[in-house]
């Protein structure tokens, strides 16, 4: 089986798309990839196939051709901002990961457009877009980016001041402002160490150590700021966290060297401060980085949206609207193939409605005058008129939305192992300075305050605060290159030795869009190319999705003498070359003959003297869905199916994968109750899905993963995304959340045994300053080696082989539609 | 002495210049993405001929 060059999805057995890139010849699995290809290759950018990331290939999806409207200045306008002579736009394209499709996506644009500027972020995954008034309109611009595979989304203007990256920004500022200060410092420790041990003047003393407090201020007022935003925000909340410590040893370590540089006393810990701010800013810095934001709720639901609607004006006039001008009680008309914008009532005609995005069900519906319709469902057949009766955040999309809302604060966010240490520890550290006070003062009044003081900044939490921050960032980053983004660490700590793993059967343990497993039955006088190229012509213009299994299979020299007509729940007839034909059902095709054929499930296709050949049609398993659900469970999982769809599919899916908890018509409600069922018995929860409607499923559990080709709004209320079309990674999650579990406690183990013994030598009084500063330094450099330690990890055995599996073997396992 | 003083005035005042410096090049957006530019020189590079073609015709 070979693998498409442009979207690395298997190429289905009898079709032939080839072209030559970069000098290679090339094999597609459809026209659009084909056309993509072709159209990268012209602009002379082929060289991004030689430089992305593999997992990338699989978001690459071919063009679909919707952004002709925002050509239009009316549609375009909340979306461009125009100054001068020149107008931006910010283009949000949810796959933009990894960075040679940053750089494709740039000089795509640039190669197309004169005079253009692009800034694209992989971080925020936005392109910014500057380009002259009236040379081209921003639908061109997005039809560009989709004619390459990308599935690009215009932002509002107004809404981009963008917080995530004001957030980054600051951290930087400060990581940099800790950084070079703390040199400063450190030089200036240097000499205060050299002078302890070969003698220095008191006046060179004192001036060092003024010199020294002037490099630790900003460090102190500027870059260590946010631990005590984070530390009064968490007394606040009666949730002290790990910032508390942090804040408290920062604050005991400036005001004691302080007052001892004025009063020229003994000991000053400026190095200590500014390293530990410096390292602290370094790993949660390195943590922001490697967590991928999440895709914004609001994004999210307007990508599920069409862009505009066609309302009927009072005098029967049809014209063409953004979606955010829809209003209530407008009239709107929608066609086969589009997607209804708002909820509303039919009050015209009637049509077969896919609701797959709110029911999860792939079953078309017919809604007549007087049905309600919701916004997000697709047009299969049939036209209607509708009046709006909601629109935008009232709808019953924006209800699931507000749904994920609600169960993610209920999720509530879940306090890292050291956060939860971090009250038990100041509570002790504290009890022990006091004791150590009381003690000290029936022995020697005169060094009560020194050894007090030493105490509490040998107890300074340096490793303790490094060790989960250095730990999630590498876990972060090794996943990333693996194919998996993590956009919430707490994912690592909920996976346990024992879960419940819950799928969703449509597009996450299958591939979730049909193909064509077997022609069978074909007529004498007809070859298998034709009965693919007659089926393929008749199914061009349905929006089924079945009719995707045809699309590879289109022929320039067949093509339907006129459009195809399509009747709900039963097929497509048309007229080819002056003959009539049928595809579908078996009791739909075999009308049009007045002949019998038992329905076996099966899609056939007929003209008037009967059956010409009979289809098979599978939403095949992913290729390694076996090997996965087969590993999760030898390591003690348990793995349940929830599915919209009906029984006999799932129970077709069930049994391949030898799953025996298995729930069909499962409806989002349903889905909901069995999670939370499961999690009153004490379970844990991992939910693994994709569709829109997983979405508050996705939420409301213990923790979520999504598949990356999967519906923005899933994407947004998952804590993992796995990038591509292999269910592989989910086991490397699994992994990693083990090994940095155990890298976290190892780290913490250290750190706590270091500071233990450091304040018990502290208590005594045989600390000494520049002790103190080394054994602060080394244990820190100890736990982030602890940490660094997990990215070079191999990737174990089974997943190597379950890669090799990536190829499935010729005869894929049969499931039913 | 004095020249400690001297030194030492001098170092903050360099430390401040680079602090400025580098406010200045993450206000420009510099520091924003720190992953495609790495990539972005070897596929332009690779790409040059190709260019080259394009824009004499």
């Amino acid at each position: 089986m070979q693998r498409c060059y442009h979207c690395d999805d298997q190429v289905p057995h009898g079709t032939d798309f080839t072209s030559t890139i970069r000098g290679d010849r090339a094999v597609f699995c459809c026209t659009g990839c084909q056309a993509a290809a072709m159209f990268i290759e012209d602009a002379g950018l082929a060289n991004f196939y030689a430089h992305r990331e593999q997992a990338q290939a699989a978001t690459l999806r071919p063009a679909e051709n919707k952004f002709e409207i925002y050509n239009d200045r009316d549609i375009a306008a909340p979306f461009v901002t125009q100054q001068d002579n020149q107008q931006t736009a910010i283009v949000y394209i949810s796959d933009l990961y990894c960075p040679a499709c940053v750089w494709l996506a740039s000089e795509i644009l640039q190669s197309r457009f004169d005079s253009i500027d692009v800034a694209a972020n992989s971080g925020t995954r936005r392109l910014n877009v500057t380009w002259p008034r009236g040379s081209a309109g921003l639908g061109d611009l997005l039809r560009c980016l989709s004619r390459v595979g990308f599935e690009p989304q215009p932002v509002i203007a107004g809404q981009t001041s963008d917080p995530e990256r004001e957030d980054y920004r600051s951290a930087i500022k400060r990581l940099v402002v800790a950084g070079i200060f703390g040199m400063q410092a450190m030089m200036l420790a240097a000499g205060l160490y050299a002078g302890e041990f070969h003698g220095m003047q008191t006046s060179t003393i004192t001036l060092l150590r003024v010199a020294s407090l002037v490099t630790v201020l900003p460090i102190m007022f500027y870059a260590a700021v946010p631990f005590f935003k984070g530390a009064l925000r968490g007394l606040r909340f009666g949730k002290p966290g790990m910032d508390v410590p942090v804040s408290l040893a920062l604050t005991l370590a400036f005001t004691a060297s302080a007052i001892n540089t004025l009063t020229h006393a003994d000991a000053v810990y400026f190095d200590s401060i500014a390293m530990f701010v410096g390292l602290l800013c370094v790993s949660r810095f390195l943590e922001m980085r490697a967590r991928h934001s999440a895709d914004d709720q609001g994004e999210a639901i307007a990508a599920l949206l069409p862009a505009s609607a066609v309302r009927i004006s009072a005098e029967g006039q049809s014209q063409t609207i953004a979606r955010d001008h829809v209003q209530q009680d407008d009239l709107l008309a929608v066609e086969p193939g589009d997607i209804v914008a708002a909820d509303g009532v039919v009050t015209h005609g009637a049509a077969g409605l896919d609701e797959r995005l709110i029911t999860g069900e792939s079953r078309s519906v017919s809604r007549k005058i007087g049905d309600k319709v919701l916004a997000g469902t697709r047009v299969l057949s049939g036209s209607l008129t509708l009046r709006v009766t909601q629109t935008g955040a009232q709808t019953f999309l924006g209800d699931i939305t507000r749904l994920v809302e609600r169960a993610q604060s209920d999720r509530g966010t879940l306090q890292n192992i050291a956060d939860r240490l971090a009250t038990p520890f100041v509570i002790t550290v504290l009890c022990i300075a006091l004791v150590t006070g009381v003690v000290w003062s029936l022995i020697d009044p005169s060094r009560i305050i020194p050894v007090v003081l030493s105490v509490l900044i040998v107890a300074c939490p340096c490793a303790l605060a490094l060790a989960t921050p250095t730990t999630l960032a590498v876990t972060a980053t090794t996943l990333a290159k693996r194919g998996v983004l993590l956009t919430q660490a707490r994912i690592l700590e909920v996976i346990k030795r024992h879960t419940v793993f819950v799928f969703d059967k449509t597009g996450t343990l299958t591939q979730g869009r049909p193909s064509i497993k077997a022609v069978d039955r074909i007529r004498a006088g007809f070859s298998r190319s034709d009965v693919l190229a007659i089926a393929a012509a008749l199914e061009q213009d349905s929006p089924h999705s079945i009719a995707a299994a045809f699309e590879p299979f289109q022929d320039a020299a067949t093509l339907a003498d006129s459009p195809s007509t399509i009747r709900v729940g039963a097929g497509v007839s048309g007229i080819i070359d002056g003959k009539r034909y049928r595809i579908g059902h078996s009791a739909f095709v075999t009308a049009l003959s007045a002949t019998q054929c038992p329905d076996d499930g099966g899609i056939f296709l007929g003209d008037e003297h009967g059956i010409v050949a009979r289809f098979e049609i599978v939403d095949a398993l992913r290729a390694d869905a076996i090997q996965t659900v087969r590993s999760l469970r030898e390591q003690g999982h348990t793995v349940v199916i929830s599915s919209g769809d009906g029984r006999a599919a799932v129970a077709a899916v069930a049994k391949q994968l030898d799953i025996e908890s298995w729930h069909a018509r499962h409806t989002p409600a349903d889905k909901l109750q069995l999670v939370e069922n499961l999690r009153a018995d004490g379970q844990t929860v991992v939910m693994v899905g994709d569709g829109a409607n997983d979405a508050p499923v996705l939420a409301q559990s213990d923790a979520a993963i999504a598949i990356g080709s999967g519906t923005a709004l899933a994407r947004a209320s998952s804590d993992a995304i796995i990038v591509g079309e292999s269910l592989a990674p989910l086991l490397e999650v699994i992994a990693f959340a083990r090994r940095s579990a155990t890298t976290v406690r190892l780290s913490l183990a250290w750190a706590a045994s270091y500071n233990a013994m450091g304040v018990s030598l502290a208590a005594l009084g045989w600390i000494s300053p520049w002790m103190a500063a080394i054994g602060m330094t080394a244990s820190s450099l100890l736990v982030v080696w602890n940490a660094l330690r997990l990215g070079k990890t191999e990737k174990p055995e089974s997943l190597q082989s379950t890669n090799e599996l990536a190829t499935p073997p010729a005869d894929w396992p049969k499931v039913t539609p | 002495m004095t020249i400690l003083l001297l030194l030492i005035g001098l170092a903050l005042f360099i430390a401040g210049l680079f602090t400025w410096a580098f406010m200045w090049a993450v206000r420009e957006g510099q520091f924003d993405d720190m992953d495609s530019p790495a990539v972005r020189i070897l596929l332009d590079d690779d790409t040059a001929p190709s260019r080259n073609e394009r824009n004499n015709t």
